[in-house]
This record gives C-alpha cells, structure tokens and sequence, in this order.
C-alpha cells in the first residue's frame, strides 16, 4: 500500500518559483500558461493490509503537523 | 545571566550566539538538541544555521526534537526566547510564533548589511534601543520572506508585536530596502506574550566594532535589562 501527498502553496502565498518557471515556459513559446505552482510530492510506504481508513486519520494528521505547513500550504492525500 | 543556546545538527550561528553573550559578561552554554531538560536558564536562544538539514522546511523537523519540548514549556511559563534567522522559523514552524518564513521573493541567498528600525520599544528584545537608532546587522538567508495571512497581520499590527522592519540609512521603510520581499519589511516579531521573538537578522554577529558593527548590542542589552528588572522584582 501507498500513501501519495501532494503538498502546494497557497493561493495567497507568494511563489517566486512558480512564477518564475511560468515566465521561462512563456519565453519558449508555450501559449495559455495561466499560472504555475511549485509545491511538493511525498511517497509514503505502508504495510500491506493496513486499514485504509486509520491511515487515512493517521495520514491527516501527520500532513497537518509535520508534512505540511498549514500557514503556507494546502496538501492532498491519496491512500491505493 | 544564564543563556542556554540550543544546538541542532547543522546549526552553525551557536558558537557566535555564545560567544556575543559572554562578549557582554554573561554566562552561556549549549544545549544539545536531544536534551530534554535546559537546567538553570535565563534565557533560551535559538540560533541560526540549517537544522536538519532543512529538510522538509526550514524548521520542521528542529520543532519536534526533544529540547524543543522544554522550549515550549519555558516559553509558557514566561521565560524569554529568541529565535535567530533559522531559530526564527523553528519557532514559528513550533507555533511559538505567528506566520511562517518563505523563499525570498528573487530566489537568492542574500548575505549582506541591512538596515533596522525598531517598531516599538515596547518589549523585553527592544527596550533598550535608543528611539529613532537605525541598527546596522547582517542577513544570511534563502528563506527569510515572512508571510501572515491577513488576519494575523492585522492582529500582529493591534498588539505592537512586529519589532523590526527593514528600511533604507535613513529609516524609510521602502521596498528597495526590503530583501526578500517580506510583507511589511517585517524582519522580527514577538508573541503577544511579548516573551518570545524572533529575527532574520544576526544580531550576535554585530556586537564588536571590529565586525563592522556593534548595534547588536541594543538587543542583547534588552534582553539583559529585562532579565535584571525580573530578578529584582522576584527579589522584591
């Protein structure tokens, strides 16, 4: 089993990278690029047949204390 | 005085912590990060440097180790803390203080001279600065962009709590002075506690002549008359 977070920053948080990379993919010649946000991904292994949903709260408080940043980020949690 | 120095792997502004401290005739020591205990302190510093590695964030993981539990506790029994650059964004990624600190707005690591003004004096970290004192200290950080949402803005504004902003050598608080594009210039804040604060400034790095400059001192000569007046009322 797999635990997938996906960590980004939020709307209101400045994202000098995001705007940055957005900006290079503009001067290449890729048209309709409205916004590009540059977060963070994390691979969490799990033992196999372990309850989905007391991952799931484990998992959410985990992302919410150490993870992720409540202050500056959202995250995203996908348990397969 | 006694200061206690928290030391994190990859903490590299403890030895000059220590070292500003006794410059000025008072006790300091280090306090290893799997300490759970502080011992007899006056007061806690949390220095600057690459905790973990700054793995994760800035911060994140320094907030869970063991000493940093005995931190809380200190700090919520009143005692003074001061968080330096990377001790800044342990204590807010501890909760000790509003907001969090983010990549500067260019991208770059900026080590150079900056200059301070003093918000308030109204506080144990800037109650000895002289009104109206332009402090000279280093920056050295890649992340040092103070971000609030506005409600803690707001409420960081109602309690004085925001201590130093950066400004240009005649105290204007202009964006070209700001150098990682922090909202406000807010370069320092406290809790509403007024016990704990923090910078992204070096101020131990600033308290000699021969470093170029000594207007780090004012901080530390604060925190001294802060710790004096407390003991002199527990005496009382």
């Amino acid at each position: 089993m797999k635990a997938k977070i996906i960590i980004t920053p939020k709307k209101a948080v400045l994202d000098p990278q995001g705007k940055t990379v957005q900006t290079a993919l503009e001067h290449m010649g890729y048209t309709g690029v409205t916004g590009v946000h540059i977060g963070k991904y994390i691979e969490i292994d799990l033992a196999p047949g372990t309850d989905k949903a007391a991952a799931e709260k484990a998992l959410n408080d985990a992302a919410h204390k150490l993870l992720s940043n409540p202050v500056i980020e959202d995250y995203r949690l996908e348990i397969e | 005085m006694n200061f206690s120095v928290l030391q994190f792997p990859a903490s590299n502004c403890d030895q000059d912590a220590v070292h500003a401290v006794r410059h000025f005739g008072h006790s300091a020591r280090l306090v290893w990060h799997k300490d759970a205990a502080l011992g007899d302190t006056d007061c806690v510093i949390v220095p600057g440097g690459f905790s973990y590695g700054d793995y994760l964030r800035c911060g994140a993981i320094a907030r869970f180790s063991p000493v940093m539990q005995a931190v809380k506790q200190f700090a919520d029994n009143g005692g003074l803390v001061l968080g330096i650059c990377n001790g800044f964004q342990v204590l807010t990624e501890a909760g000790l203080l509003p907001g969090a600190l983010i990549r500067n707005r260019d991208l770059q690591f900026h080590c150079e001279n900056i200059f301070l003004k003093t918000a308030t004096n109204d506080s144990p970290f800037t109650s000895q600065i002289p009104v109206g004192k332009i402090l000279r200290v280093p920056i050295a950080h890649g992340e040092g962009c103070y971000f609030a949402d506005e409600e803690t803005l707001a409420k960081l504004k109602a309690n004085n709590q925001i201590l130093w902003q950066y400004c240009d050598a005649t105290g204007n608080l202009t964006d070209t002075a700001n150098p990682n594009g922090a909202l406000q210039n807010i370069a320092g804040i406290c809790n509403e506690k007024r016990n704990v604060a923090g910078l992204m400034p070096h101020p131990e790095r600033a308290c000699e002549p021969l470093l170029g400059s000594d207007d780090g001192k004012w901080i530390f000569e604060s925190i001294f008359a802060a710790l004096k007046n407390k003991t002199v009322a527990a005496a009382a």
